[in-house]
């Protein structure tokens, strides 16, 4: 971890700070918002992913109970937004930390494996309560309220998300470069080794695993209140793909890479909107050819193209 | 009382015996080595006593406590440190950051205070970089201080690893072949190393090939064979032992 790791943070504040002014329309900003949102979801599983090299299919699945966390409670039981967002955010961290501990236990792709099977398991519930969720119609969700403020137009979003991003850039920066941080890179690099210099391996996996896997139910609220209406698609096994392939093409184990990754993909399908139909082979195809020729993903390999550490 | 004692150990892989009721104790403050042909026996014995494999059966005493089948991360919080055979560098890291994971447990490992980067926190990684490039320089990597681990020579990956070991402040430090795969004067250089470790008061285990390091720097030797323990004593002792002799020249020599 070079000093100068923190200079993009800046650039990154700078962008965010003149984004609003300069973006044509509402439109873009709505995207804009979406790309940040995305953003925080794929620092956190980089985390998971790119620095301690353990993989999920499932993290659509937080999101989820996130996101109909915060649809379900307040309209159903009247609970106050942030309290919802809350319940979600422990809900999802006591499920994650329950389903890692035996699992990490084991050696081998078995996360990959039980991580798919949890997300379709909670996209089939959320499709099938239809009582509490709507079902596969979803249903509205209640605005934000804020001390008494309400968090209503794309204006106060844009703000509340940029301040979110810009603080999980700062706070992933600061993960990576302390002993927490090097643990996970450690057992990554070489498992055996972090465990005789005194790594507890299991509790590290657990411990990154629940932490991205909030990172998601949090951002699935955020979503949820910004939106104003959630569908089981936010839970659903592409998107899960989707998030994971934000992070392996912006790059693995690089914070401005994950940031890259979600601009990216987020904006992806609209530029391809014009193909009609062929938006999928386009969009697999540009995947594949990423894949093929950079494999480490974009930021790395321009980063070293260019001589400059991330 | 013995720092480390090896009662009737024992591993079986299926059928395979590759440890067979080794006994043996280790002083604290001695350079102790493990010799023998290759498939010997010498690195599955580094591997039970470090907590990375379970014994079959058998005592593992470590100044008096029981730690067999405890895991290698349990065994480090009671100042065990090792190095491996085949080189187990985090090529993802920074040379120094390699040498900084070996201060783990001497670290504030709290992930609220690491993503809030506290200032207490970071003044303590502060000096456990200084630590840790001082320790670089003790093994003779002051070229590689600003070092990626992944663009360094084998040579200088294999001090690495003795300065990561040593990062952790151990009272035990196990070297597995620390000089193999180098060139006659980076052996030189190791050896010196092993010595200078040895003197700063750590108690040094060496698995070895090179006899001429082997007995010019061990206090006493195990000999093992075919996972059986063939002789110990001191460098003199060893030599002379008509076991040994065959075991290493053929029986009819």
């Amino acid at each position: 971890m070079k000093k100068n790791a923190y200079f993009g943070l800046y650039i990154v504040m700078a962008i965010l700070a003149v984004l609003p002014f300069i973006v044509p329309n509402s439109f873009y900003l709505d995207l804009v918002i979406r790309m940040a949102i995305n953003a925080v979801i794929v620092l956190g599983l980089n985390l998971l992913i790119g620095f301690a090299g353990q993989i999920s299919l499932g993290h659509a699945g937080f999101l989820g109970i996130g996101a109909y966390a915060s649809a379900v409670l307040p309209t159903h039981f009247g609970w106050h937004p942030l309290l919802a967002m809350a319940a979600g955010a422990v809900v999802t961290g006591l499920l994650a930390g329950l389903v890692a501990r035996p699992i990490f236990k084991l050696k081998g792709h078995y996360l990959a494996m039980a991580t798919l099977g949890l997300g379709i398991i909670l996209n089939i519930a959320i499709r099938n309560e239809a009582q509490w969720t709507g079902g596969p119609d979803g249903m509205p969700v209640p605005t934000m309220g804020l001390f008494g403020f309400e968090l209503a137009s794309d204006k106060q979003w844009y703000w509340v998300v940029a301040l979110l991003l810009s603080v999980s850039v700062w706070a992933s920066l600061n993960l990576i470069d302390s002993p927490f941080g090097r643990a996970l890179r450690a057992l990554h690099g070489s498992e055996v080794a972090s465990q005789v210099v005194g790594v507890d391996v299991v509790r590290y996996k657990v411990a990154i695993f629940v932490m991205s896997a909030v990172f998601a139910s949090l951002m699935g609220s955020v979503t949820a209140h910004y939106v104003g209406f959630v569908t089981p698609n936010l839970a659903d096994f592409f998107h899960s793909i989707e998030l994971v392939t934000m992070v392996v093409i912006g790059g693995m184990a690089s914070v401005y890479g994950s940031l890259v990754g979600a601009v990216l993909l987020t904006a992806l399908p609209q530029a391809l909107a014009t193909f009609e139909g062929w938006e999928t082979v386009a969009f697999g195809s540009i995947l594949m050819l990423c894949m093929i020729f950079m494999p480490k993903g974009l930021v790395p390999t321009l980063a070293a193209k260019f001589g400059k550490g991330d | 009382m013995s720092m480390l004692e090896v009662k009737d150990l024992s591993i079986h892989f299926g059928g395979v015996k590759a440890v067979q009721n080794v006994s043996f104790s280790i002083d604290a403050g001695i350079v102790y080595a493990v010799i023998g042909p290759n498939g010997a026996g010498k690195t599955t014995l580094f591997n039970l006593i470090t907590g990375v494999y379970k014994p079959t059966s058998g005592e593992i005493r470590l100044d008096g406590e029981a730690i067999g089948g405890k895991s290698p991360n349990e065994l480090a919080t009671r100042g065990v440190a090792r190095t491996f055979q085949n080189l187990q560098i985090c090529m993802n890291m920074s040379a120094i950051e390699n040498v900084m994971v070996g201060a783990h447990l001497r670290l504030d490992r709290n992930l609220i205070k690491a993503a809030l980067r506290l200032p207490t926190l970071k003044k303590r990684d502060a000096e456990a970089r200084a630590e840790a490039a001082e320790l670089m320089r003790f093994v003779g990597l002051d070229a590689f201080v600003d070092a990626r681990a992944d663009a360094m020579p084998y040579g200088a990956l294999k001090r690495l690893e003795i300065a990561r070991a040593l990062a952790m402040k151990p009272r035990l430090i196990f070297l597995d072949e620390p000089a193999a795969g180098l060139n006659p004067k980076e052996t030189i250089e190791v050896d010196h190393l092993v010595r200078k470790v040895a003197d700063s008061g750590v108690t040094v285990v060496l698995v070895e090939h090179d006899m001429k390091m082997v007995m010019n720097l061990s206090d006493r030797i195990l000999v093992l064979d075919y996972g059986k323990k063939l002789a110990e004593g001191t460098g003199e002792e060893v030599r002379r032992n008509p076991d040994v002799i065959a075991a290493y020249l053929g029986a009819h020599a």
